[in-house]
């Protein structure tokens, strides 16, 4: 029922409002004392060495599209291994189709060359 | 789960296994020698088909409701696979010859067919989204696939955007059908809702986000604009199986979602979907007459079939017309779909190099350079327009029929006002096949015309003798779960 969800309706304007006010109180009573070191892009200490915005090997996206493709695997694989002792035997095979299926896809882009930087 | 919930997923498993093995083994095949992809990719359809037919007639539910088998998710897989076999024999020489034959292209075509496969027996919302994604997706890329050709990858992003925001409007009203109802089991929606359990608001919010989000799949106005340009980018081999396709996906969740989840609540949307269909009809044969590319207009008239297609929807919200216009819309699918493929076939022969030869003035001397294929032709366009001795004018008998039969009289005048228009621009393409003098080039390829050939003896048999074919759509009902 709607009113349930009345608590988070609160909870979203709460947050909303005190996200708001956090930042405006700062900037109203905070001491500034801008000094050459503190308006460094990196306050670690780090030098930058040029504009943030490069160009880049357009190879760099799909390299990183494959690893995203990969990397979720794992993400499914973690609850896997949590339930696999209920589900047994079904859990064992419902993963080896999976990375089978996956397999397909890491075979394929290796034998395209996505995986080969020259 | 059992192994005989398996069985009933058994024509899909087998095309989505068949994708998979395909796209390994083409890596394989040398350059050149694409055509063993074509093959082997046919005869894994054939063999899902041969597999379909014997378990025809099958009904009963799978994995807990998700899965449905029936007569309407039979009878439209059949389209589907069809469509695909249709698919791979307009695509062979014509990849060829445009220089575009990548072995990825079957591989994607079946990932397609696999996903209406899916989406015909989905009986779970999250399963429709599921089986939308699944063919939405290589046909992106399908779409692209004449890449570096600055029209096909204009296309595949065009349609790429709009098709992720139009998913995101199913995703978003299946959530808030989920809000409403606590389950997205079309079975559990249509009990919760008879129970009067539901939150009208969000039901009734989520219904119209899944319709905006469907009626973009079906290219209906005003969810058409990616259409034309779409179609005329694509390979043409790719837009003549996306017209039929992924039209035909559209309508089988359009049907099995509202029909059966939602059946009491059958005059909000029927209202809605009366006012979609009737701007379909008019606009997609207005803007048709306009064109003067070939691929485009065809666009506008698939808008516009769309558009006669979903006169079945408020139809079918009268329970007792409902089966009626489900066997309806079955046989208009398929009939538009042997006539959709004879016509792109023909459009596919004409083509030359850099989408030259697609202009309507280019057809002009095919009458007297190719009589059969002219022939063929008129017979397409006598089938969209929807005239006698042919299947085209007896679907639309059979869908106008049920939408008067549910009382609908001015829709289906809207119908039949708006085919009339439609004659003109069908009718002028005849004109300047046979009554301009011109010297037009023209392919004859084996598979091409085998199409034609086939699709045109289709056309006209069953424009003759329906009643076999129109036996077997009535009879193919949807699995209603409350009997």
């Amino acid at each position: 029922m709607p009113t349930d969800f009345l608590p988070i309706a609160v909870l979203i304007a709460l947050a909303t409002v005190l996200a708001f006010l956090v930042v405006l109180i700062g900037h109203l009573f905070g001491p500034r004392r801008p000094t050459a070191t503190k308006l460094e892009p990196y306050e670690s200490g780090m030098r930058p060495y040029g504009p943030g915005q490069r160009r880049m090997p357009v190879h760099f996206y799909l390299v990183a599209m494959l690893f995203i493709l990969f990397d979720v695997e794992i993400v499914f694989l973690l609850p896997w291994a949590v339930v696999l002792r209920q589900l047994r035997l079904f859990a064992l095979i419902e993963m080896v189709v999976f990375i089978a299926v996956l397999l397909v896809g890491f075979v394929y882009a290796w034998k395209k060359g996505a995986l080969e930087w020259e | 789960m059992n192994a005989g919930d398996f069985s009933t997923i058994l024509p899909l498993l087998l095309v989505t296994g068949w994708a998979c093995v395909l796209l390994l083994v083409d890596l394989f095949i040398p350059r050149g020698r694409k055509a063993i992809t074509a093959a082997l990719s046919a005869l894994g359809l054939l063999t899902a088909i041969a597999l379909l037919l014997s378990q025809f007639g099958l009904e009963r539910e799978a994995f807990k409701g998700m899965i449905v088998v029936d007569g309407f998710a039979s009878f439209l897989q059949m389209v589907f696979l069809l469509s695909g076999l249709f698919g791979i024999a307009l695509a062979y020489d014509y990849v060829r010859r445009q220089n575009i034959e990548r072995g990825e292209y079957y591989t994607l075509l079946l990932f397609t067919v696999a996903g209406m496969m899916l989406m015909a027996q989905a009986g779970d919302l999250i399963v429709v989204f599921l089986a939308l994604e699944m063919l939405s997706l290589p046909l992106y890329v399908l779409t692209g696939i004449a890449r570096p050709r600055p029209d096909s990858e204009e296309a595949a992003m065009k349609y790429f955007l709009l098709g992720a925001f139009a998913s995101g409007f199913v995703i978003y009203g299946v959530a808030l059908i989920y809000g409403a109802t606590a389950s997205t089991r079309l079975s559990e929606i249509v009990a919760v809702v008879q129970a009067g359990q539901a939150i009208g608001g969000l039901l009734l919010a989520g219904m119209a986000f899944i319709l905006v989000g469907l009626g973009f799949k079906v290219a209906a106005v005003p969810f058409h604009m990616w259409t034309p340009d779409v179609y005329q980018g694509a390979p043409t081999s790719v837009t003549a199986f996306m017209s039929v396709g992924a039209k035909a996906a559209g309508f089988a969740a359009l049907l099995r979602v509202f029909l059966v989840a939602f059946p009491d609540v059958a005059p909000a949307w029927a209202v809605v979907a009366m006012w979609v269909s009737a701007f379909t009809m008019a606009w997609g044969n207005v803007a048709a007459i306009a064109q003067t590319n070939i691929k485009r207009m065809l666009a506008y008239s698939s808008i516009a079939h769309a558009g006669y297609i979903l006169m079945a929807l408020p139809a079918a919200a009268d329970p007792a017309v409902a089966s009626d216009a489900v066997g309806a819309v079955l046989f208009y699918l398929l009939a538009y779909a042997f006539t959709n493929f004879g016509a792109w076939a023909v459009v596919l022969a004409l083509e030359k190099k850099d989408g030259q030869g697609l202009a309507i003035e280019d057809y002009a001397g095919l009458g007297a350079r190719r009589p059969a294929l002219a022939l063929a032709m008129a017979l397409f366009m006598l089938s969209l327009t929807g005239v006698p001795p042919t299947v085209g004018f007896v679907a639309k008998f059979y869908l106008f029929r049920t939408v008067l039969q549910a009382d609908l009289v001015w829709l289906a005048l809207v119908g039949v006002v708006t085919s009339l228009i439609s004659a003109y621009y069908y009718m002028r393409v005849v004109v300047v096949m046979y009554m301009r003098q011109g010297e037009p080039e023209v392919r004859s390829e084996g598979w091409l015309n085998a199409t034609v050939l086939l699709a045109g003896l289709a056309t006209f048999i069953f424009g003759l003798l329906p009643a076999p074919l129109m036996g077997l759509a009535a009879r193919a009902g949807l699995l209603t779960f409350l009997r």
